[in-house]
């Protein structure tokens, strides 16, 4: 316990690397090195990774302020693991596509290192609240990366996103202060491992208020409907690195502290507002999905897209059952590969083009076949294609939520049924997203890469150097993963803690 | 060992001596007073870890206490009253140029003098038990402050908000003194324990009389800690006042309103049929200075005049943990928002001064590119307003979290939703700062920033503590009384 943990390393590069790119290092190769290192740290992390053990490895613990229970503790399990390594591979990934600005590339890329930092101090946090204290340690980097090497109508988004993210975690820092407070008076304590025990010992009472305000909190995180309309316009404006980091892993952490925290410690609270989260994250699925197909630019398009799938993860939430909650945490790592890979390409092509705008753009796959090859893969990825992560993810979130909750099906009461529970009705639902999505995506890939190719764009470059490298890399991920999903559930499953 | 009453005395006499000095030598540089002063002041804090901690005369006189409390907010006045010199340096030449003089310089030495005396009072006050006593030594702090916020003759801004504080000041006093005629009347007593055994043995018909004259004495204190409704001299003070003056209102005066709070109210919590009223108005005062102080300062486009809102806003804070002074643990949460509070702010302040020299005007407006000017004032003011504003890792955010923890904990939720609304614009408003600096291009003709060595190292020592009681709150906690 006294000894410090191997995941202390992976939080405190980034914020080194920061600091040395502060000083005077060289922007781009420091940030580059300082991820690629962390990368490579991590898979050496789950080499030695014990699956078999049940529990949190690498712990480490330091109390910070004792007669709260507060305490700096270090550890990862199965899912957590999962999503260090989306932070780490997006993080590499978003500062090689990163293109050093004309003003201020140091504080560009100490920005990002900083948002990488911050993620992955929250997930390998135990205690909740330092859980909570690292996800803030990007609003700052968030905001100055938005205002100042942002386009379109930056500032307006970031302002936006920061009082909407300001707001959200302060709620969500009251509800964590209540999930505190109504644990009994003895057994106090920040740290998670603590807090369920508590409540598989049943002295946590059914609090519907806490749950409330946690789910409000998490939820402006996730944007979730009708608190989403900060995300699409600040993953417009935002310069790509900033999007990969922001909607590809920064945003899962709400979602990751409903299914860690919340599931396991007011199941019953969650059981009691179902139908309510069902009605939002439909909104999310087929509202949000509708908008997406409304957009002309791809920005726009790929930021309310990445709302949209938010849906498909809080049904595996909601839905409450071991076989959604997997779903859910594998749909936590491809969504934010996926639209990692998709800013990233997004970016490529504003850089180049100037203009994001379907009218404007066509035929690029012609001149730019890898550039095509990876929004191609990409876009079905993102659809949910078979040989994806995102396949089994959805799948596996479709047939856990379908089958939640009391059949209304058969012979009940000596009388035969026939009808659809809400579970039911809300997975048929989302699964019209599929559909929606399929639109939108290949609507987007035609547009942009198919069709007659305007006589301006007939000289622009294709992927090269870094970025190539980079998107080959996530890309990889995705299949590999897409085609052995097994490694990753066989990781989280254990961790899941289904009531 | 010392006797306690030694740092009190030392510091006045260190302040006639630098009268003398000012009077007598020949020498034109004041720069000298100040240091001579901040040395003089060094000293002092040293001294105050040797002093014997409640000798036994001390304990009897009924007038004069010396606990950890006590203690605390004596080195608290000390440190605020030397950052506030090392401020003073910095801004000496704009002093210079709005003092009339016959020669130049002169004329300038009392502006270093007087806060050694306002220090003087105000660690008086720290030890205060007695409610004459408080009223003489809020006198000393008060009638030297007058003169230190209409420093600068020239400038008409500083003689209006001279003229504003003395009268609201005035009037704040009259409070006071009235408050203190009825809680007398009722008691017999003037000397806080004297009336808290009094207090018990009352009878119930004398409770209206004796709450009437409490509450007289909270309108005054309110004037003090800049609590709404009485806020209103707040913004114009700040703003004309010299910029250290401003800083050592903002945060000694403050701190040590709140110190007399906690002191006058700790008697009649003991009574039960007062309690109950007591933290209602509290909470009410806190729920009010809230709104105000946040949504006030969101339109606000000087900087010191937003930090005059962003100061009322924080004694909304500071009063929400004292409305639940019945959790175990708020005291200490307001005591340590206090450091955070002191630390944040003065840092800001420190900031502003070369700004201010450098572009000749304190608008957000004026700190524009200062991120591309001076990287090291930007990063400074960068934690300065991300503690003010409450983001984690600055003390800023554990003292806004310790507070909350103690009001959820006390069931005030009304007072908690409040908060979510205030902290929420409290980011839009600070933020607002890291925007000109960050985003904004910097203007063609400000000169260069430069800052002296004494506020340098006065602000990395501000800065570093900033984080690292942000990350581990603590070790300040632990020497908290």
């Amino acid at each position: 316990m006294s000894s410090l943990s191997p995941l202390l390393f992976l939080i405190l590069v980034p914020i080194f690397s920061a600091l040395l790119i502060l000083i005077g290092a060289n922007p781009r190769s420091t940030s580059i090195l300082g991820s690629a290192v962390n990368l490579l740290f991590l898979l050496a992390l789950v080499v030695f990774y014990r699956p078999m053990e049940v529990g949190y490895q690498f712990v480490s613990s330091f109390p910070v302020v004792p007669h709260l229970g507060i305490s700096f503790t270090l550890g990862a399990d199965g899912l957590s693991l999962v999503m260090l390594f989306l932070s780490t591979v997006v993080t590499l990934a978003a500062v090689c596509v990163a293109k050093s600005p004309d003003n201020n590339p140091r504080w560009y890329y100490a920005s990002l290192l900083l948002i990488s930092s911050g993620v992955i101090g929250a997930f390998a946090s135990v205690d909740v609240f330092f859980f909570y204290m690292f996800h803030e340690l990007a609003l700052i980097p968030t905001f100055l990366l938005i205002g100042i090497w942002g386009s379109g109508d930056r500032q307006a988004a970031a302002w936006k996103a920061t009082v909407y993210l300001a707001t959200g975690s302060f709620i969500l820092l009251l509800g964590i202060i209540g999930l505190y407070l109504i644990q009994p008076v003895e057994t106090r304590s920040f740290d998670l491992r603590e807090m369920i025990v508590n409540a598989q010992s049943g002295l946590i009472p059914d609090a519907p208020g806490v749950y409330l305000l946690l789910l409000l909190g998490f939820g402006i995180l996730v944007s979730l409907f009708p608190f989403h309309t900060w995300a699409p316009q600040a993953y417009a404006c935002a310069p790509a690195p900033a999007s990969m980091l922001h909607a590809g892993v920064l945003k899962k952490f709400g979602l990751y502290g409903l299914i860690r925290i919340v599931a396991p410690i007011l199941p019953d609270s969650v059981q009691r507002f179902v139908p309510l989260l069902l009605v939002l994250l439909i909104g999310n699925i087929l509202y949000v999905g509708y908008v997406t197909i409304a957009q002309r630019k791809l920005d726009w398009m790929l930021g309310y897209s990445s709302v949209m799938h938010m849906g498909y993860i809080f049904l595996g939430f909601a839905a409450l059952n071991q076989l959604s909650m997997t779903g859910a945490s594998l749909m936590l790592l491809s969504h934010g590969l996926t639209i990692a890979v998709l800013f990233a390409l997004c970016g490529e092509i504003r850089e180049r083009t100037g203009t994001l705008d379907f009218s404007e753009l066509g035929g690029i796959a012609r001149i730019c076949p890898k550039l095509g090859l990876s929004f191609g893969f990409a876009a079905m990825a993102s659809v949910g294609l078979p040989g994806f992560v995102g396949f089994a993810g959805e799948l596996l979130v479709f047939f856990g939520a379908f089958g939640s909750g009391e059949p209304k099906i058969g012979i009940i009461d000596g009388k035969e049924v026939f009808g659809l529970n809400l579970y039911q009705i809300a997975t048929t639902c989302a699964v019209w997203g599929i559909v929606i999505s399929a639109i939108y995506m290949l609507r987007a890939y035609r547009r942009i890469f198919m069709g007659p190719l305007p006589e301006r764009w007939s000289r622009l470059p294709d992927l090269s150097g870094f970025s190539r490298a980079a998107i080959i890399l996530v890309i990889a991920v995705m299949l590999v993963l897409g085609f052995f999903p097994q490694i990753l559930v066989n990781l989280a499953t254990p961790a899941l803690l289904v009531p | 060992m010392i006797s306690p009453i030694v740092l009190e005395v030392c510091v006045v006499c260190l302040g006639i001596f630098l009268l003398m000095a000012e009077s007598f030598s020949v020498k034109s540089n004041k720069v000298v007073l100040a240091h001579g002063a901040i040395f003089g002041l060094l000293s002092v804090f040293v001294m105050s870890f040797f002093i014997e901690a409640n000798p036994a005369q001390m304990q009897s006189s009924g007038f004069y206490v010396v606990d950890g409390l006590s203690l605390f907010f004596k080195r608290f006045a000390l440190l605020s009253t030397i950052i506030t010199l090392i401020l003073a340096v910095d801004y000496l030449p704009i002093v210079q140029r709005l003092v009339p003089s016959a020669k130049p310089g002169a004329g300038t030495g009392e502006f270093f003098v007087l806060p050694v005396f306002t220090c003087a009072g105000l660690m008086w006050m720290a030890s205060a038990a007695d409610f004459i006593v408080i009223f003489c030594a809020l006198e000393l702090v008060t009638i030297s402050l007058y003169v230190q916020v209409a420093y600068m003759r020239r400038s008409l801004a500083s003689l209006e908000a001279g003229t504003k504080f003395l009268i609201l000041g005035a009037l704040s006093t009259g409070f006071f003194v009235y408050g203190i005629t009825w809680i007398f009347g009722m008691t017999g007593q003037t000397g806080l324990a004297e009336i808290q055994r009094n207090l018990t043995i009352n009878t119930e018909a004398n409770q209206m009389a004796i709450l009437f004259g409490l509450g007289m004495v909270l309108v005054a204190l309110g004037f003090k800690i800049a609590a709404a409704p009485f806020q209103f001299w707040v913004p114009d003070v700040y703003q004309g006042a010299p910029t250290p003056i401003t800083a050592y209102l903002a945060v000694a005066s403050k701190a040590a309103g709140f110190l007399i709070l906690i002191r006058v109210l700790e008697p009649f919590f003991t009574v039960v049929a007062f309690q109950p009223k007591l933290i209602l108005v509290l909470a009410l005062l806190s729920g009010l200075t809230l709104i105000y102080g946040n949504l006030a300062a969101i339109p606000q486009t000087n900087f010191k005049r937003l930090l005059g809102y962003s100061s009322i806003a924080h004694a909304g804070y500071l009063l929400a943990g004292l409305a639940a002074i019945g959790d175990a643990f708020a005291g200490r949460a307001v005591v340590f928002y206090l450091c955070g509070y002191f630390l944040m702010t003065f840092l800001a302040f420190l900031v502003l001064i070369p700004v201010t020299k450098a572009t000749g005007g304190d608008d957000i407006a004026h700190f524009n590119g200062l991120g591309r000017r001076s990287p090291t004032l930007a990063l400074a003011m960068l934690i300065a307003a991300a503690s003010l504003a409450g983001v984690p890792f600055t003390v800023g955010f554990f003292g806004k979290f310790f507070i909350f923890e103690s009001i959820i904990n006390q069931h005030f939720y009304g007072l908690a939703l409040i908060g979510i609304v205030t902290v929420a614009s409290g980011f839009y408003y600070y933020f607002k700062v890291i925007r000109a600096m960050y985003w904004m291009p910097p203007a063609e003709d400000a000169a260069p920033v430069t800052i002296s060595r004494l506020s340098k190292s006065a602000m990395l020592i501000c800065a570093i503590l900033i984080v690292v009681l942000g990350c581990y709150p603590q070790l300040l906690m632990r020497i908290l009384p």
